[in-house]
């Protein structure tokens, strides 16, 4: 193998700068799709546990296409094909405030939504049907019985596999490469094309990327022991 | 909207895309089988390992596990796509890159469906091959591997398709799968909406089919 490891550039030039910048941004990217994900999980979850036929048929359209098309597709589509759609000043606005950033929020809230809202629908579907019952007959009108009883349980019990989709959308933050988002991944490649050097580039990324995945598995696992019902043994979903 | 653009592509999105029939060496299940195929018997392998006696066998094949699941496989494919001619010191094309990134990436997650099937195995079946003389390696052949892999196979089933759907991914680096192939179309005739929409769909049903499949399954299984 004959390659010259020069681990300099890490700390040379703008290599810092930029990493720091993509790591930022990958940061960013992650925890706003993260919340969009979440309440479009909980939104399609819940409807798709109730009774009413067509809230559940489109709750489970919406699960069931956005998780069976790979994120690449769905990154593709809102960044090229979607603000095709929207009015002409709405789409001038969009390309003048980093249309990449948004389309790649969207891509990835709306594809991790669909996958938590599985998780979700499996947390409320294991809470004993009584609970709903009992929540209802003391007053409580259904969507009370949803916001007040059931989703705070079924939410307490889903978080190890919440803590494992939760680390699929930050390592999948780095798909938003792809449409130009300058994330972590993308200041990677930024570094080993100004410097040419691929293996030094590379490892600073992959170890940023390993202690935050790390970071975010010890927060969660400290949330889960906060958060864990008394009498309850381990997640009642495989993850 | 205008969906001749999908008529006039039709064979280029499909065979040459999807199947990998074509000019191009490319296709998505042309990547996705093999990389199954392959990644399974490393998985395989490595969860074997992780369930060893020995330390020396355990711990690296737990941090090769943990390693590749704490990182973004677009950043595997472009360790490969680096890697991989610097260290064997020819060009390789993308096919080759593509197909080893999947298959060391894939390998840690099939590992863990291994470790999992082979763990869900009750421990009175082992006891009982050992007391009618089988040694340790013949009890993981004969009688705890085929247990463990049927009950594998839902996950297997299931991990296919995440892996159909990621080596979507493959065409960062160039490899000519649907996604590429549509990136193509698209460069002539600028419709991305049929476009996109249209291996959505593609993707979709060849993924839910699968995932029906998996579910069946998992049903015939579980009462069988």
């Amino acid at each position: 193998m004959n390659y010259r490891f020069d681990w300099s550039v890490l700390w040379t030039g703008q290599s810092g700068a930029w990493l720091l910048q993509g790591l930022l941004t990958t940061l960013a990217i992650s925890a706003i799709a993260w919340i969009v994900a979440l309440v479009l999980g909980i939104l399609a979850g819940a409807l798709r546990t109730t009774r009413f036929a067509p809230l559940r048929a489109l709750a489970a359209f919406y699960v069931e296409f956005f998780r069976n098309v790979p994120l690449l597709v769905w990154m593709f589509f809102f960044y090229f094909a979607v603000p095709s759609l929207l009015p002409q000043p709405l789409q001038e606005w969009l390309f003048n405030h980093g249309a990449e950033f948004s389309a790649g929020t969207a891509a990835l809230g709306v594809y991790h939504g669909a996958r938590f809202s599985e998780m979700i629908r499996a947390g409320i579907q294991s809470i004993p049907k009584t609970q709903l019952e009992a929540s209802l007959s003391t007053g409580l009108s259904v969507a009370q019985a949803y916001r007040l009883v059931i989703l705070p349980i079924a939410l307490r019990l889903i978080i190890p596999p919440l803590t494992n989709e939760t680390l699929n959308l930050f390592k999948n933050s780095s798909v938003a490469l792809t449409i130009g988002v300058a994330e972590l991944t993308f200041q990677t490649r930024q570094i080993e094309t100004y410097t040419a050097k691929a293996i030094e580039a590379l490892t600073a990324g992959t170890l940023i990327y390993l202690i935050i995945c790390l970071a975010i598995a010890r927060t969660m696992a400290r949330v889960e022991r906060r958060f864990a019902i008394p009498g309850m043994v381990g997640s009642p979903t495989e993850s | 909207m205008d969906f001749g653009v999908i008529e006039r592509n039709w064979s280029f999105l499909l065979s040459q895309g999807l199947v990998g029939i074509g000019g191009f060496a490319g296709g998505t299940l042309r990547l996705a089988i093999p990389a199954l195929l392959l990644g399974f018997a490393l998985g395989l392998l490595i969860g074997l390992a992780r369930l060893a006696r020995s330390r020396w066998v355990r711990v690296p094949a737990t941090i090769y596990v943990e390693f590749f699941r704490g990182v973004p496989l677009v950043m595997v494919i472009f360790w490969f796509w680096f890697i991989l001619p610097v260290a064997l010191g020819i060009a390789l094309p993308e096919y080759g890159i593509a197909l080893a990134a999947f298959v060391f990436f894939e390998a840690a997650y099939l590992a863990e469906i291994v470790r999992a099937g082979i763990q869900s195995v009750p421990r009175g079946q082992v006891e009982a091959a050992v007391s009618t003389g089988l040694d340790r390696a013949q009890t993981t052949r004969h009688v705890v591997l085929p247990q463990a892999l049927r009950n594998m196979i839902p996950a297997l089933v299931t991990q296919f398709i995440v892996l159909f759907k990621d080596t979507s991914l493959a065409s960062i680096i160039g490899y000519v799968d649907l996604t590429k192939a549509a990136q193509i179309v698209n460069n002539r005739e600028i419709r991305p909406f049929e476009l996109y929409l249209f291996i959505a769909v593609i993707y979709w049903l060849c993924a839910y089919g699968m995932s029906r499949y998996a579910g069946y399954l998992e049903r015939r299984l579980a009462t069988a």
